[in-house]
């Protein structure tokens, strides 16, 4: 199955994007197909590079970025929400990309379900 | 990247494909901002000719509360954009009678038409849609 994933929250904070992260994992172990992950909302400081967690957590940027490297998984930042929140081409970690709205509207139109993950 | 269409260039991936969109509206209008991005959602996704349809359940009834007054909180009051969504031909509005009725609401407090619908029809309107998209 083809699925797109949205992230409403931001890491740390609400479980919402560990949530989203190890449904995403899961999904590609079992031969599932991720057409895109959509960051919105509070979601979108899941992609900055400036994160700098305690060295015994987890880091859930970098952990986006390796799974969209080793899946080659498109990481899509709403530019709206993005800008409103100090997230720009300058602080992104790598694999993420800042784009518009229809993007998560395409995503519902190709893939074969949109999962939302929020509060 | 297209202002209207957020960033996707309609091509025949997309264009042609009708699928029904439901936007579930939970939360009140201020104090979190989920309702005024969701709108944006909204907005942006009626350029996308897909069948589109909007439901208000629990505080979320409180964004189309008539008389909305934010200059004291300093947020602009977004709630007249409810009423330029027919415009977008975005038609269908659906409230749950319940959410409604525990607040001390009916639909004259409302600032646009909708359709009362108890959480049994509700459920049966959330399994008809093909993507559901929950603030």
């Amino acid at each position: 199955m083809k699925f797109g994933i949205m992230v409403n929250e931001g890491p740390y904070t609400h479980e919402a994007s560990d949530t989203a992260y190890l449904f995403a994992k899961a999904a590609l172990e079992k031969g599932h197909q991720i057409h895109r992950i959509f960051f919105y909302h509070d979601g979108v400081n899941n992609s900055t590079r400036l994160t700098e967690p305690p060295q015994d957590d987890r880091n859930i940027v970098a952990r986006w970025s390796k799974l969209a490297a080793e899946h080659k998984i498109d990481l899509v930042v709403c530019v709206a929400a993005a800008l409103r929140r100090g997230i720009r081409d300058e602080n992104l970690a790598e694999g993420f990309r800042i784009s518009g709205l229809g993007q998560l509207i395409e995503s519902g139109i190709q893939a074969d379900r949109l999962v939302v993950f929020g509060d | 990247m297209s202002e209207t269409t957020g960033g996707v260039e309609m091509d025949e991936d997309v264009s042609g494909v009708v699928k029904k969109f439901l936007y579930v509206n939970r939360k009140a209008p201020y104090g979190t901002i989920y309702a005024l991005e969701s709108l944006e959602v909204v907005l942006i996704a009626a350029a996308f000719d897909q069948d589109v349809s909007l439901v208000f359940l629990d505080d979320g009834v409180y964004q189309l509360a008539k008389g909305q007054h934010t200059k004291t909180i300093d947020v602009k009051n977004f709630s007249p954009t409810y009423r330029a969504l027919e415009g977008y031909d975005i038609e269908k509005l659906y409230v749950e009678k319940e959410s409604l009725e525990a607040r001390g609401l009916t639909t004259e407090d409302l600032i646009v038409p909708v359709t009362l619908l108890p959480a049994a029809e509700m459920a049966e309107l959330m399994d008809g849609q093909d993507v559901v998209l929950s603030f």
